[in-house]
C-alpha cells in the first residue's frame, strides 16, 4: 500500500518514522530540560543511552527477565546521570555554554573508550526484547511492534512531564530555573535539587530511549546512541533550544524525516541521507536562527 | 620597539616547533612517524586556532576543511597509473591531472580556503548554538560525501599509493608556515579587530567593526591552513575518510583547549603535550619500555587519558595551560612623564 507514489512511500515506512520521531523526541526532551535550568548542552547524552544498552545486553546475558533488565537499564543509567551532575556539570555551571560543550563532548569520548576498553570493539547483543519487532495486524497492514510502541510511550512519557512541569513544585521550580536562573534562586528555589531534578528526569528518557533503541537495533556496541545524539541535537537546535515544545518537535521532525527517507529513498540516494538532513538543518537556522518553532527574537546566547 | 617585544609571540611557538622536529630527527626510524604526526597536528591546531582562538566562535567544522585538503593533495599527485586501482569511479579530469609535491599543498590550501569562503559567507551570520551545530552539519556532510562520492576520490577504502613526502623536514617547515601566518594574521589590523569582538562584541561593533566581515576572513584564513595541513597528512599516512572526521575532530579540539584556545602558543603547547601523551599511550598498545619496566596498556587508553585530561582541565583551569597568555619579554616601566596609551591585555 503506497501513500505517496514517487517516494516508495508504505503504511509500514511511515510507521517506523513515527516511531524514531518518538525516540528522538524523548531524546530532545532530555537534551532539553538539561538545557533549560543548566545552558548545558550535554553531547554525552548518547553515551548515557549506550549505558543502558550494555545494561540490557548484560541483563539477557544473565538470563534476567526482561522487567528486571529494563530496571537494571534505569539504574545504570540514572547512576551515570547523577553522577556525570556531580563530577562534570556541577563545576561547570559557572562556565560559557560553549565551554560546557567541549567539555561533554570529552565526557562523551571518554565514555565510549570506556566502554570500548570494557565492552570490546564488537560489543554485546541485547536480544531480549527482539520479539518486539514482530508486527502486528492493523487492518491488514503490518506494522512492527516497537513502532507502535515507541510511539505509544514517547506520548505518556512527554504527557507525565508535561503534568510534573506544570502541576507539582519541583515543575514549577524548573520551569522558573529555565526562564531566569539567578531570579529564581534568590526567590528561594533550591539550585541543586531542581538540577538535580532536571538532570535526572534527562536520564530516565535517556533509558526509555535506550530500551527503544536497543529493540531496533540489537548489538550494543561503543558507538551505540552516537549518531542518534548527533542527529537529535541537530533537531532541537532546529526547533528552538530554549523552550521545551519547539525543541520536543525538532526533535521528533528529524528522526521522522530520516526514518521516512531512510525507508523510501533507493540505497544510491539514502546513503546521501545525512547531507540532505543537515544541509536542510543550516538552511533552517540560517533564515531561523532561534528555531524553527520558537515565536520571533529571543535573547542571542553569545558562544 | 613594540615589535621587537611582540617576537616572542612568534618566537617562542616557532622554537617549540623547531625543537620537536630535531627531537624528531634525532630518533630511531620507528619512533619517527610519532614526531610526524605530532608535527601535521600542530599545523591542524594552529588551523583551528586562527578562527576559533581569536573569534571565541567554536567549530566543529574545521576537519571537513582537512579533509577536503586531502582528498584534493591526494587525488593530484597519485601516479596516473596507480589511480584507476584505487579510485576505480575517478572523474576524468582528476585522472588525468597531476601535480609536483609543493603545487599539491599549495592547491590543498587554495581548496580549504574556498571551501572555508563558501561555507562561512551564509555561517558567518550565525553565533553562539546555532553556529556550533551548523559547522557540525558540515562535517557531517563533508564526511558524507567523500565516504561515498568515488568520483573525487577513493571513497571509503584508504587512501594509499599518495607519494610519502612529508619527512621531518616537511612537516616541520609546513607546521613553521602555519605559525608564521597565524602570527602575521593576528598581529593583523584584521586579527586585531577580531579579538576585540571576541572581547566585547557589543563594543566592537559600535566602533565600526562588522563583525561578520571579520570572521569570515579569520574563517578564510584558517580553512586555508586547515586544508594546508590536510596536504601535509595524506602525503604521511593513507588516509580514509573515516580518520578525517568525529576523532580527528574531538583530539584537535582537546589539544586548542588543553594548551589554551585564546594564544598561539597555546594552540602549540597543547598540540605537543596533548600529541605526547597520545603518542606514548598509542605505542605502549604495542608495549613500551619504560624506566625498566615493560608496559602494554589496552587500545582506547589513550583517548581515555587525553578524555580524561580535557575534562579536567575543563573544569580546573578553563583557560588552558598557558592561560591564554603569549610568550612575553618582561615589560620594561615606563619614563614618567612619557606618552603613552595604556597597552592592552595580552
Amino acid at each position: 500500500m503506497t501513500v505517496v507514489g514517487f517516494l516508495n512511500l508504505t503504511w509500514p515506512t511511515f510507521a517506523n518514522g513515527l516511531a524514531l520521531g518518538g525516540v528522538y523526541a524523548l531524546m530532545a526532551v532530555g537534551i532539553g530540560l538539561v538545557f533549560g535550568v543548566l545552558r548545558l548542552v550535554n553531547f554525552a547524552y548518547g553515551q548515557l543511552i549506550m549505558a543502558g544498552g550494555f545494561a540490557l545486553a548484560y541483563g539477557a546475558q544473565w538470563g534476567l527477565p526482561n522487567w528486571v533488565s529494563i530496571l537494571f537499564c534505569f539504574g545504570v543509567v540514572l547512576a551515570l546521570s547523577a553522577l556525570l551532575d556531580q563530577l562534570v556539570f556541577r563545576p561547570l555551571r559557572t562556565h560559557s555554554p560553549a565551554v560546557m560543550l567541549v567539555a561533554t563532548f570529552a565526557v562523551a569520548f571518554l565514555l565510549q573508550n570506556v566502554a570500548l576498553l570494557a565492552f570490546g570493539p564488537l560489543g554485546k547483543s541485547a536480544g531480549s526484547l527482539a520479539l518486539l519487532n514482530q508486527p502486528w495486524d492493523i487492518g491488514g497492514v503490518f506494522v512492527k511492534k516497537i513502532a507502535v510502541i515507541s510511539v505509544a510511550t514517547a506520548a505518556g512519557c512527554l504527557a507525565l512531564l508535561q503534568l510534573l512541569l506544570t502541576r507539582t513544585p519541583v515543575g514549577l521550580h524548573m520551569r522558573a530555573a529555565a526562564m531566569d536562573f539567578q531570579t529564581a534562586r534568590l526567590l528561594g528555589m533550591r539550585a541543586n535539587r531542581v538540577i538535580g531534578g532536571a538532570v535526572l528526569v534527562s536520564g530516565v528518557f535517556a533509558a526509555v530511549a535506550a530500551v527503544m533503541l536497543s529493540v531496533q537495533e540489537i548489538t550494543v556496541t561503543w558507538t551505540f546512541g552516537l549518531q542518534d545524539t548527533i542527529y537529535v541535537l541537530a533537531g532541537v537546535v532546529l526547533g528552538g533550544l530554549n523552550r521545551p515544545v519547539p525543541a520536543t518537535l525538532g526533535g521528533f521532525a528529524i528522526g521522522f524525516a530520516s526514518g521516512i527517507l531512510g525507508g523510501a529513498l533507493p540505497s544510491s540516494q539514502s546513503q546521501y541521507l545525512p547531507s540532505f538532513l543537515f544541509a536542510a538543518v543550516i538552511v533552517v537556522l540560517l533564515v531561523r536562527p532561534n528555531g524553527l518553532f520558537t515565536r520571533g527574537g529571543g535573547a542571542v546566547e553569545r558562544v | 620597539m613594540s615589535a621587537l617585544r611582540r617576537l616572542p609571540e612568534l618566537v617562542g611557538p616557532a622554537a617549540l616547533v623547531v625543537a620537536c622536529a630535531l627531537l624528531g630527527s634525532g630518533v630511531s626510524g620507528s619512533l619517527q612517524p610519532y614526531f610526524l604526526d605530532t608535527l601535521v597536528k600542530v599545523s591542524i591546531v594552529v588551523a583551528l586556532y586562527v578562527f576559533i582562538g581569536n573569534s571565541g566562535v567554536l567549530s566543529f567544522g574545521h576537519i571537513s576543511f582537512v579533509a577536503l585538503g586531502a582528498w584534493t593533495a591526494g587525488v593530484l599527485t597519485m601516479e596516473r597509473s596507480a589511480k584507476p586501482a584505487i579510485m576505480p569511479g575517478l572523474a576524468h579530469f582528476l585522472l588525468v591531472t597531476n601535480v609536483g609535491n609543493v603545487p599539491s599543498l599549495a592547491l590543498a590550501a587554495g581548496v580549504g580556503a574556498v571551501a572555508a569562503l563558501v561555507v562561512g559567507l551564509p555561517l558567518m551570520r550565525l553565533s553562539g548554538l546555532a553556529a556550533g551545530i551548523a559547522t557540525f552539519g558540515v562535517l557531517e556532510i563533508v564526511n558524507n560525501v567523500l565516504t561515498y562520492d568515488q568520483s573525487i576520490g577513493p571513497g571509503e577504502n584508504a587512501f594509499s599509493s599518495v607519494p610519502q613526502t612529508t619527512g621531518i623536514w616537511q612537516a616541520a617547515v609546513g607546521a613553521l608556515i602555519c605559525v608564521a601566518v597565524a602570527f602575521v594574521y593576528q598581529r593583523s589590523r584584521f586579527g586585531r579587530m577580531l579579538r576585540a569582538t571576541r572581547e566585547d562584541p557589543a563594543a566592537a561593533a559600535a566602533a565600526g567593526i562588522s563583525i561578520y566581515r571579520q570572521r569570515l576572513l579569520a574563517f578564510t584564513v584558517s580553512g586555508g591552513l586547515a586544508g594546508f595541513a590536510g596536504g601535509l597528512y595524506i602525503h604521511l599516512l593513507s588516509l580514509q575518510a573515516g580518520s578525517l572526521y568525529l576523532d580527528l575532530t574531538f583530539i584537535t579540539l582537546a589539544m586548542l583547549v588543553v594548551g589554551g584556545s585564546a594564544s598561539l602558543l597555546g594552540a602549540v603547547v597543547g598540540a605537543l603535550a596533548v600529541s605526547g601523551l597520545d603518542s606514548f599511550f598509542s605505542a605502549a598498545t604495542n608495549g613500551v619500555d619504560l624506566l625498566g619496566w615493560h608496559l602494554t596498556v589496552p587500545v582506547g587508553t589513550a583517548e581515555i587519558v587525553v578524555g580524561t585530561l580535557m575534562a579536567l582541565v575543563l573544569v580546573l583551569r578553563p583557560s588552558g595551560l598557558t592561560g591564554g597568555r603569549e610568550l612575553s619579554l618582561p615589560r620594561r616601566r615606563r619614563r614618567a612623564g612619557a606618552p603613552s596609551a595604556p597597552e592592552p591585555a595580552a
